[in-house]
């Protein structure tokens, strides 16, 4: 209904936005290509709550007594695990989708928090090597400047298996953002619109996958903790398949997770939420007896340290931010509403991450845009968030009387809406009803 | 001259021996049966000589070594090498030289599908046949094939250059033939005989990229 003429009914079927695609579409004859991630609302952590101890459990007091956030990642394996401050890390993103001053100012930031960033789609640039202490570098179906110089520089390895955004899809970088350093670094033709592999070259299933983790542990001397990414859709298998061919870390992004450049079609279908992922993720681990020996990272949507700690109480050992942290940086910022409405879009709205041409110098390759951002400035406001969020996750865990955020736990939440309990394996507050469960 | 014997070592310690050779130093290796992860990730210009049937990524993200393979090499084959020099006397499996940013490629015998799939500056030469999908999406560098290509090859090519001395069942979308010039002859004529493959490059007609894909238009939709 228009909010001057109560006759003007919108269509629930066709409302504003289905008539504008139809219309773009019509005109173009090519789907809508976007970035950030699904828009449409899900259920998510938001519908989980805690139950703050009272009688039969006591509290930890606020700034006294510790709450320790600590996480080590991929002991199973390498000689060599991570060790990280705070179990919130930054999320591959790649060189190319990001200016070279955003990459730089993400790895000050992870380094200031005492956290670890990770490269993306297209090579790890001297800048984030520099500026990050500790960098995961990712091996994607790809391979753009993939180099075994490389992958001995990086603390740990990420096999990208799929992204929660766009599971089965490959990256996509268009022409506006392939500059002649993006190009030399993944030897392609300058300007060329880049659709890259969806899946890797040289192997097909989980089988050929345990030889490829054996190459290259062989490579780098058994020393780096070696992650397999996958998109949120059948988690329980994957993580299992991921298990067995012998990953340190399995890392799971719900359909919500952000993406530089993918069509609207993939990122609103496919894939599951973050939610029921993390349970699906924590479910498989536990039947192998793995939870807590192989670590598990989620990512897709965390934005705050409520979800932090409630991925955490399910069974996570860490996440991992994407948007928030471009949104930390200054992504979507008023500050440049002008520029914002120039390109017609707003502060706040904006996904075309793909067209290069970011008012806030983030998402592009223009040099006279990536100047806005300073990186010392980027990373020491990455740094400040990263803070606020594990002092969030603090709260929430002494509140629940827990002196490790990792001693969180499923019982410690209830849900608000009878999806959530599905989805999440958490009773309906309330209630002790966990719909599913037990064949009800 | 050092030999290891995979009937006595192990993977981990044959690697870490190659590993740490020296420019210059030999090396052969015996008692393969197929194993995986054989001689990769090498950075000095050592020799390796591998008697027997290797498995997946022999000779992966190889950097400067020589590595002759007296035998079949099983899928991924010098999988991502940047430079330096690999050769198989037999045949090789899937995705030969897949990634393979530089060096050379010599396979004697037939390569299967997807050889030099994303290659990105290797050279590849193959005495045989080729399997069907082969240099799919390859970037750049040079795939030489002696004998026949199967089905679809070049698919989505972007800048490699593609000789082929035989029949090619069929080209994937975006690749095409090309006009043989003076500098691919000789391009050719050098890749041959580093490869020491005696054929002349009157025999040969070149592929590549008719670059229709390279960027999206609307009119080339039934080529997605
Ligand atoms: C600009 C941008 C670029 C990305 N590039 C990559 C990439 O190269 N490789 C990858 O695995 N994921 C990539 N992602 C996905 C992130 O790694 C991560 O899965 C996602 O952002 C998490 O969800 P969130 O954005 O809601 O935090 C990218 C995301 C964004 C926003």
């Amino acid at each position: 209904m228009s909010k001057d003429n109560p006759t003007l009914i919108e269509s629930a079927t066709f409302p504003r936005h289905v008539i504008a695609e139809i219309q773009r579409a019509a005109k173009t004859g090519i789907y809508d290509i976007r970035g950030f991630g699904a828009k449409r609302e899900i259920p998510t952590f938001d519908d989980l709550v805690f139950l703050g101890a009272s009688t039969s459990r006591y509290p930890l007091e606020g700034y006294r007594e510790k709450c320790t956030t600590e996480v080590v990642l991929g002991n199973r394996f390498a000689k060599k695990p991570i060790h990280l401050k705070t179990p919130i890390t930054i999320a591959g993103m790649s060189f190319g989708s990001l200016s070279a001053q955003a990459k730089e100012s993400l790895g000050r930031g992870a380094t200031i928090a005492g956290t670890s960033t990770t490269t993306g789609d297209g090579g790890m640039t001297p800048e984030e090597r520099g500026h990050s202490k500790t960098l995961v570098y990712q091996y994607l179906p790809s391979r753009y400047g993939m180099n075994p110089d490389d992958l001995r520089r990086a603390d740990a390895i990420e096999i990208v298996l799929g992204q929660g955004a766009k599971p089965g899809g490959g990256g996509m970088l268009l022409g506006q953002k392939i500059s002649p350093r993006v190009a030399q670094m993944r030897n392609l033709p300058e300007g060329i619109d880049q659709r890259s592999a969806c899946r890797h070259p040289d192997w097909t299933g989980p089988d050929d996958l345990e030889i490829k983790i054996q190459e290259l542990r062989e490579i780098t001397n058994w020393e780096k903790p070696i992650y397999v990414k996958v998109g949120a859709t059948r988690v329980f298998y994957d993580v299992t398949l991921a298990v067995k061919a012998g990953a340190d870390v399995v890392v799971v992004d719900g359909m919500q997770g952000g993406t530089a450049a993918t069509q609207d079609v993939f990122i609103e279908h496919v894939g599951i939420p973050t939610l029921p992922a993390v349970r699906m993720a924590v479910e498989a681990l536990q039947e192998m007896d793995m939870h807590r020996k192989v670590q598990l990272i989620v990512s897709g949507g965390i934005r705050s340290g409520a979800d932090v700690a409630k991925a955490l109480a399910l069974g996570a050992d860490a996440v991992a931010i994407g948007t928030a942290a471009l949104i930390a940086l200054g992504d979507q910022s008023p500050e440049f509403d002008e520029d914002y409405k120039a390109i017609g879009s707003a502060a706040g709205f904006w996904d075309d991450y793909q067209q290069g041409n970011d008012p806030a110098g983030i998402t592009t390759q223009d040099p006279e845009l990536a100047k806005r951002l300073d990186p010392k400035l980027g990373g020491r406001r990455l740094a400040n968030y990263l803070n606020v969020l594990t002092l969030e996750l603090q709260t929430l865990a002494r509140a629940c009387g827990k002196s490790h955020v990792h001693n969180l736990e499923p019982e410690d939440m209830v849900a608000l809406t009878m999806e959530a309990a599905a989805m999440a394996g958490v009773p309906l507050a309330g209630t002790g009803w966990i719909p599913g469960k037990n064949g009800v | 001259m050092a030999t290891i014997d995979l009937n006595q070592s192990s993977i981990r310690e044959l690697n870490e021996k190659l590993q740490v050779g020296s420019s210059g130093d030999n090396f052969t290796v015996n008692n393969t049966v197929g194993k995986h992860a054989l001689s990769v990730g090498l950075t000095k210009d050592i020799n390796v000589e591998i008697n027997g049937h290797v498995g997946y990524y022999c000779a992966g993200m190889n950097q400067e070594a020589s590595i002759k393979i007296n035998g079949n090499a099983g899928p991924g084959l010098a999988e991502n090498m940047m430079s330096g020099q690999v050769r198989v006397t037999g045949n090789a499996s899937q995705y030969a030289g897949a990634t393979a940013h530089g060096g050379l490629l010599v396979i004697e015998g037939d390569a299967s599908s997807r050889c030099g799939i994303s290659m990105k500056g290797v050279n590849i030469v193959v005495g045989g046949n080729i399997g069907h999908m082969s240099a799919f999406m390859a970037q750049s560098g040079t795939l030489v094939v002696c004998g026949d290509a199967g089905d679809a090859m070049g698919d989505s090519i972007y800048e490699t250059k593609i000789y082929v001395r035989g029949k090619v069942k069929s080209l994937g979308t975006d690749c095409e033939e090309k006009e043989m010039k003076k500098e691919h002859k000789e391009e050719l004529a050098t890749l041959l005989e580093m490869a020491q493959m005696n054929y002349s490059v009157d025999e040969f007609r070149r592929y590549g990229s008719a670059r229709k894909l390279y960027n999206f238009d609307i009119d080339q939709v039934d080529d997605y």
